[in-house]
């Protein structure tokens, strides 16, 4: 099988996460000459020395693992965005701080395969690693607040693994409230108490639904 | 042919954002993510093909012409990922159509939704699940109690037949303002849709905006 996560839940496996991060695009600088390639994802380069070209990650990653070329450190990723993203994120308790959808994966690729081009690699590596903490622990406390008649979450600026994580716990949870919260749920207690309790169709809804602003995740086991 | 030169230079023309593989790897995350199968994406899913194989022929030229090694494994590199989208978004609705194949095999807008291949494939597992069921217990039971998809004769739907989960919640992020979108049918839950916010929602509430690509699931 080619990497296939369990469908029943849907969810993708780390690896697959990983796989779509890679198609994002990074600057690199070659230090080799090579001509433009026409691949399947786009046309990249012509390469030339020391002139900088965006390519997605995937090539990037094989380029510097070949010693062809050095990956530009995201904007981002300097220690002085990242102190001020963490300082925001533990300002706002409610709120995710705007980061590259797949900050996790990239910051990880990045960090095992192109460390030396990272200025200040260990700050920057524990500093990532304490923005993802401070989102994770956000996550749990957002997790909380969810309650019946939550018809939907809104989570801004939740990065892809961090989604990953959470889903299964987050879709059951919902799923949980929202079938024990259905008007005939409640109905059927009092009717019949053989009949099976299928929610097929809903009804009208009590007018005081709430939409919950959160933050999400658990760690991983 | 000639239909896949007009598709084909539509979105041949496009760098990285509106290529083929980004369609697909689209139409994969939203297949994984659906609770329900999605309609075939049967064009895109024959030029990927294609440009798979025209990508590997290429790749073998070039080192024929003795290219060097870093561009040729490029190349292979390139449609590996490609044929990996592609064999994981069709074992995907494999998957999915053996897990209901009763529920799929008997809703006929659904069933239009598989490519040919795929209806040959849940038709020939419904006769061999039915066979497998009326050999092993059906048989046995009482004449009123033999249906594959009937509890009993007097049942008035097809009861034992198990449907994918509509109720089921989905993440997913907005492609476009879409605007207040009405969440349920009474029109109390009502949600503002911004471009690019993820949200959880209901899948069933927000099926038409897959289909009409508003939304993407993740």
């Amino acid at each position: 099988m080619a990497g296939q996560s369990d469908p029943s839940l849907s969810i993708f496996s780390a690896p697959e996460v990983e796989f779509l991060a890679e198609d994002e695009m990074i600057e690199i600088v070659p230090n080799i000459r090579m001509d433009a390639l026409n691949l399947l994802c786009g046309d990249f380069g012509p390469f030339l020395p020391q002139i900088a070209c965006k390519v997605p990650l995937w090539l990037a990653v094989a380029l510097k693992k070949r010693g062809k070329c050095s990956i530009r450190t995201p904007d981002w990723m300097s220690v002085e965005k990242l102190t001020q993203v963490l300082e925001a994120e533990r300002e706002s308790p409610r709120e995710f701080q705007p980061l590259p959808f797949h900050y996790v994966e990239i910051s990880r690729l990045l960090l095992d395969h192109a460390h030396d081009d990272i200025p200040e690699v260990y700050m920057v590596r524990s500093l990532i690693e304490d923005i993802r903490n401070v989102r994770f622990h956000k996550v749990e406390s957002g997790l909380e607040t969810i309650s019946g008649r939550t018809h939907a979450v809104k989570l801004k600026n939740l990065s892809a693994m961090e989604v990953n994580i959470v889903r299964p716990f987050m879709v059951r949870v919902l799923q949980a409230f929202y079938k024990h919260d259905s008007p005939e749920m409640v109905q059927q207690v009092d009717t019949s108490a053989n009949k099976r309790p299928q929610v097929v169709d809903r009804g009208p809804r009590p007018a005081f639904g709430k939409i919950w602003y959160i933050a999400t995740a658990h760690r991983t086991p | 042919m000639e239909s896949w030169e007009e598709e084909g230079s539509v979105s041949g023309s496009g760098l990285g954002a509106g290529t083929d593989v980004e369609l697909v790897r689209q139409a994969w995350r939203n297949e994984k993510a659906a609770p329900e199968i999605l309609p075939f994406e049967e064009a895109l899913v024959r030029r990927l093909r294609e440009q798979i194989q025209l990508q590997e022929e290429r790749a073998e030229e070039l080192k024929s012409e003795g290219m060097e090694d870093v561009v040729v494994s490029l190349h292979h590199m390139d449609s590996d990922r490609a044929l990996f989208l592609l064999k994981s978004y069709l074992r995907l609705r494999l998957h999915k159509i053996e897990k209901h194949l009763f529920f799929y095999s008997s809703h006929t807008h659904l069933f239009a939704r598989l490519s040919p291949e795929e209806q040959l494939f849940c038709n020939s597992c419904v006769d061999i699940m039915t066979q497998h069921l009326k050999q092993s217990v059906l048989n046995k039971l009482p004449q009123h109690y033999q249906s594959v998809t009937r509890q009993s004769t007097s049942s008035e739907d097809d009861d034992m037949v198990d449907s994918p989960q509509l109720d089921t919640f989905v993440f997913c992020k907005t492609k476009t303002d879409v605007g207040a979108f009405q969440l349920d049918d009474t029109g109390e839950e009502i949600v503002d849709l911004v471009v690019d916010d993820l949200y959880v929602l209901r899948y069933k509430s927000i099926r038409g905006l897959v289909e009409s690509g508003q939304i993407n699931l993740i």
